[in-house]
């Protein structure tokens, strides 16, 4: 029996979901960062999904560049993540609260 | 086949998800992140695109995950201590509006594709051929520019994570109440 | 070059000297500031004797106009342009010429004044902007010199401005003038939307081409012509010191005497008249403001001339005097007789200017003492002035050959041969006015002059007659208080006499009134009826002077104690000027200091500061608690932006 491609729109949708209270809950931003990856993960289901509802590769194709992007993010993210680390010996979001009033 | 596929592995794939955001333990939850992306790995296979399940697998959990843990283990970052203000506004605010969102995103996919029917599998759309030459045709420049993109991320990657000698007492003077 | 074509220097080097006085010099360099504040209104006065000799030798009566820039081209096309035609001729050599005379005894007047270098810059730039006045072709030059001169009578009546009354009456002058030209420049603007052109000699034609058009109704039930006349001459009662507009001129004497002379006795207080007089067109189609002028005229100078009866203050007889001859003027042209208000205009500037500087030396004398209680007995110290003081005197009372006679006759005999009952009893108020000034001009004289010195022995000491530079403009100003008349003797003495009508004004300024069919008819007097006339104005003149002879000659002020116990009511009338600045006080400045404040308490204060306060309030209170959402937590920051996704979801996709 084929499963509806519905079927995986629903679950990109939960991880999503997942991926989004985890990114708001967490504390760590390394914690964090990996909630962002999960959420894009969960795009890239979506998008596969409707490529392969529509029939049409062009959704693969931004799925292929999202991976790149992705990889392009973490380097820099991760980068930044032991830059702050370095000057404040954590990577605790509720610390590192500087920009208010 | 293809139904026990997708249970098990979509299963996992939220099980796993779950443990990335509930594990306090930062190895851990990549661990488990290396898990959710190997099972979206196989249902890309099962959506009729085995070349990005390849690339899932090499590039996400092959180098960007090792990447993490990397970084995890020479920042040594421990359990997430419980210590500092909780915030359970916060955490129930986030996960209502997130099942929200959920909520309204599956009822939007439920009420427009429930009796969608994807056209069937034909051997061009999964070929590697038909993809190749599509994303060094129409997709050149993107491809190119996507190129360009990782080149600059790597430089700046590196600069960032290098160890600045001189810049360090300068940046760190303003808030030495602000180290732990 | 034929000297007209220099027309435009005429004007300009008064302005330039102006600047270089009041910008570029510095109060130690007196002489260079005495050579550039004389010398410009002196070339002034060459060049426009030249252009005049040069217009009446080869032009006249044709209009010489002189194009200079067109100041704003389109559908709104003015050019700043001059124009010399017998009228203006007229206007400028009585400005340049008076104008000059007056500077050169300013060098003696002030010369030991602080403020010696500002007083010849503002005068310099009068004269500038009064030649701009009367030489502009078209209504908008006209009013740029109109205000000039006006800006500059305000600078000079508030000269002395460390006192408190001068920059008073100052205010005063320029508040009161700003009703009247408020009015001018409606003014302006209708006969613009209505005609197209403001030039002088255009509009002159097209009225005349289509005298139906101008004279449809228009406006609060006045025809076009008469709505517009109205407003002119409602701007030319602030300007000229008419009723209900005078109260500012007999404040003006607070300026120094020679800025009484030139500005608010011989030049630009006659602006109104110059004005009425170039429009003439306009009332001549509108005969019930023609009445309306003539009235406002004869009622301004009889109740002038009442009060200067009961006047102190030397310059203020003199002020209530040129209110009351400008009254004339104002007489002269609501009866259609312009000539004889151009006349008059021109004569009163001489014998006027040349009282206002008699009264001058003698406050000179007097070490700035005005009032003439304190004075008596001066003409044994101050010969010259005597002589030329009395002589202007007698002009000013009528008395033939002297200049005010043949003027003051022209204008009673023109009303006189207006038709209509109201101009009969215009008439008698005229003769009446011409007795009353005689008689408190002379009351002035004699309590200046006659009887004992009445001031303070050290000013007794002080006394002594006027440096040679004051003295002689009296004398050439004295002079031409005698024989300006003779310009001007009616076509009747000549005709009497069986000689050639030389009646050479009226010839020459003739052209400049528009014929206007069916109005202004040539009135046909015989020889008879106007030597009666003249005889009635001379008869009443004596008798004024009379009364004023046997009252103040001998008895001086007693005399004035006497007419106060005699009719209390009517001397303490006239000396309070019968409340006019009181009425005025009542009825319009305070209501509208009242409306001022309360829109200054209400409008600004409560509602509009009040309301930006609200807002500012509102705005801090806002940040205030907005400030509490920037914690600085970034995942609160996600969760806004989460809520920001879901409901926009909701909006755009649900």
């Amino acid at each position: 029996m084929t499963v509806p491609v519905s079927w995986y729109l629903l679950l990109a949708a939960a991880l999503f979901a997942i991926g989004v209270i985890g990114a708001l809950t967490r504390r760590s931003g390394i914690a964090i960062f990996l909630s962002i990856e999960l959420m894009l993960n969960a795009a890239n289901l979506t998008l596969a999904a409707y490529s392969r509802l529509l029939g049409d590769r062009a959704g693969q194709m931004v799925v292929f560049f999202a991976l790149a992007v992705a990889a392009a993010e973490a380097a820099v993210g991760l980068a930044l993540f032991i830059n702050i680390f370095r000057l404040r010996r954590t990577i605790d979001v509720n610390r590192l609260n500087l920009m208010r009033w | 086949m293809e139904l026990a596929v997708f249970v098990l592995f979509g299963l996992a794939a939220l099980v796993s998800a779950a443990l990335v955001v509930a594990h306090r333990n930062p190895v851990y939850a990549t661990m488990s992140l290396v898990v959710t992306l190997v099972s979206t790995a196989v249902l890309f296979v099962l959506l009729g695109s085995p070349f990005l399940a390849a690339l899932q697998i090499l590039l996400y959990t092959g180098a960007i995950l090792v990447l993490f843990l990397f970084v995890i283990m020479l920042l040594n970052i421990g359990r997430e201590r419980s210590s500092g203000a909780r915030s359970p506004a916060q955490t129930w605010s986030a996960v209502i509006l997130a099942l929200l969102l959920a909520g309204s995103l599956g009822r939007l996919v439920w009420d427009a594709h429930k009796d969608s029917e994807a056209p069937p599998l034909d051997a061009t759309f999964v070929s590697l051929r038909g993809l190749s030459e599509q994303l060094f045709s129409s997709y050149l420049l993107p491809f190119e520019l996507i190129g360009l993109l990782l080149l600059v991320a790597v430089v700046a990657a590196s600069w960032l994570a290098r160890r600045h000698e001189e810049d360090e007492p300068e940046v760190a003077a303003p808030s030495p109440e602000d180290r732990p | 070059m034929r000297p007209l074509d220099l027309l435009w220097l005429i004007p300009a080097l008064p302005f330039a000297g102006a600047a270089v006085n009041g910008l570029l010099l510095r109060n130690r360099h007196k002489p260079l500031v005495t050579a550039i504040g004389v010398g410009a209104p002196g070339l002034s006065l060459v060049l426009a004797l030249a252009a005049l000799w040069d217009y009446v030798a080869n032009l006249r009566p044709q209009p010489f106009e002189q194009f200079l820039y067109a100041w704003t081209t389109g559908s709104l096309a003015i050019d700043v342009a001059f124009r010399v035609d017998p009228l203006s001729a007229v206007m400028l050599f009585v400005v340049t010429f008076v104008g000059f005379w007056i500077h050169v005894y300013s060098v003696g007047y002030m010369g030991h004044d602080p403020g010696y270098r500002r007083f010849f810059a503002y005068m310099n730039l009068f004269m500038g902007a009064m030649l701009l006045l009367v030489l502009g072709n078209n209504l908008l030059v006209m009013f740029v010199g109109w205000e000039g001169v006006g800006l500059c009578s305000y600078l000079l009546i508030g000269y002395y401005f460390e006192e408190a009354f001068p920059p008073f009456a100052g205010k005063k002058a320029f508040v009161v003038n700003r009703i009247g030209d408020f009015a001018f420049l409606l003014g302006i603007f209708t006969l613009f939307s209505e005609y197209g052109t403001l030039h002088f000699g255009q509009l002159t034609e097209r009225i005349l081409a289509d005298p139906g058009a101008a004279q449809r109704p228009f406006l609060l039930g006045l025809s076009l012509a008469g709505f517009t006349a109205l407003c002119f001459f409602i701007g030319a009662t602030g300007k000229s010191a008419q009723i209900p507009l005078f109260v500012w001129l007999p404040d003006a004497m607070a300026g120094p005497t020679p800025v009484s002379a030139l500005i608010h006795a011989a030049t630009m207080v006659t602006a109104g008249v110059y004005m009425v007089v170039r429009t003439n067109v306009l009332y001549q189609m509108a005969p019930e403001i023609s009445t309306l002028v003539a009235v406002i005229g004869a009622a301004t100078a009889i109740v002038a001339a009442t009060i200067g009866l009961a006047q102190n203050d030397i310059k203020k007889v003199l002020a209530y005097s040129t209110v009351s001859q400008l009254g004339y003027m104002f007489l002269a042209a609501g009866v259609g007789a312009y000539v004889a208000a151009i006349f008059h205009l021109a004569t009163h500037a001489f014998f006027k200017a040349c009282l206002f500087l008699g009264s001058g030396s003698v406050i000179h004398a007097m070490g700035g003492e005005q009032d003439m209680r304190k004075m008596g007995g001066l003409k044994k110290q101050l010969p010259a002035t005597y002589r030329t003081f009395w002589i202007s005197t007698l002009a000013i009372a009528g008395i033939p050959p002297l200049a005010g006679f043949f003027s003051k006759d022209e204008i009673l005999a023109g009303t006189f041969a207006h038709p209509g009952a109201l101009y009969r009893v215009l008439w008698v108020v005229g003769l009446l006015t011409a007795g009353l000034t005689a008689c408190y001009m002379f009351r002035a004289v004699y309590l200046t002059f006659e009887g004992k010195f009445r001031g303070s022995h050290e000013q007794a000491h002080h006394l002594h007659e006027s440096p040679r530079v004051m003295t002689v403009p009296l004398v050439v100003l004295a002079t031409g208080a005698v024989v300006a008349g003779w310009i001007g003797i009616p076509k009747g003495v000549w005709e009497t006499f069986g000689a050639h009508d030389r009646n050479l004004l009226h010839h020459f300024l003739s052209p400049v009134v528009a014929e206007v069919h069916g109005a202004g008819a040539e009135h046909g007097m015989s020889h008879l009826v106007e030597w009666l006339l003249m005889a009635a104005s001379v008869a009443i003149a004596l008798a004024g002077i009379g009364i004023a002879r046997s009252q103040w000659k001998r008895r001086g002020l007693e005399a004035d104690a006497a007419f106060a116990a005699r009719t209390p009511v009517v001397q303490r009338l006239l000396e309070n000027k019968y409340w006019v600045d009181e009425i005025y006080d009542r009825l319009v400045v305070r209501p509208l200091a009242a409306l001022a404040r309360g829109c200054w308490k209400i409008v600004d204060t409560l509602i509009i500061d009040g309301g930006l306060h609200v807002g500012a309030f509102v705005t801090e209170l806002t940040g205030d608690l907005g400030r509490f959402t920037t914690t600085g937590n970034v995942r609160q920051y996600a969760l806004y932006f989460l809520g920001g996704v879901v409901l926009l979801f909701w909006w755009m996709v649900l």
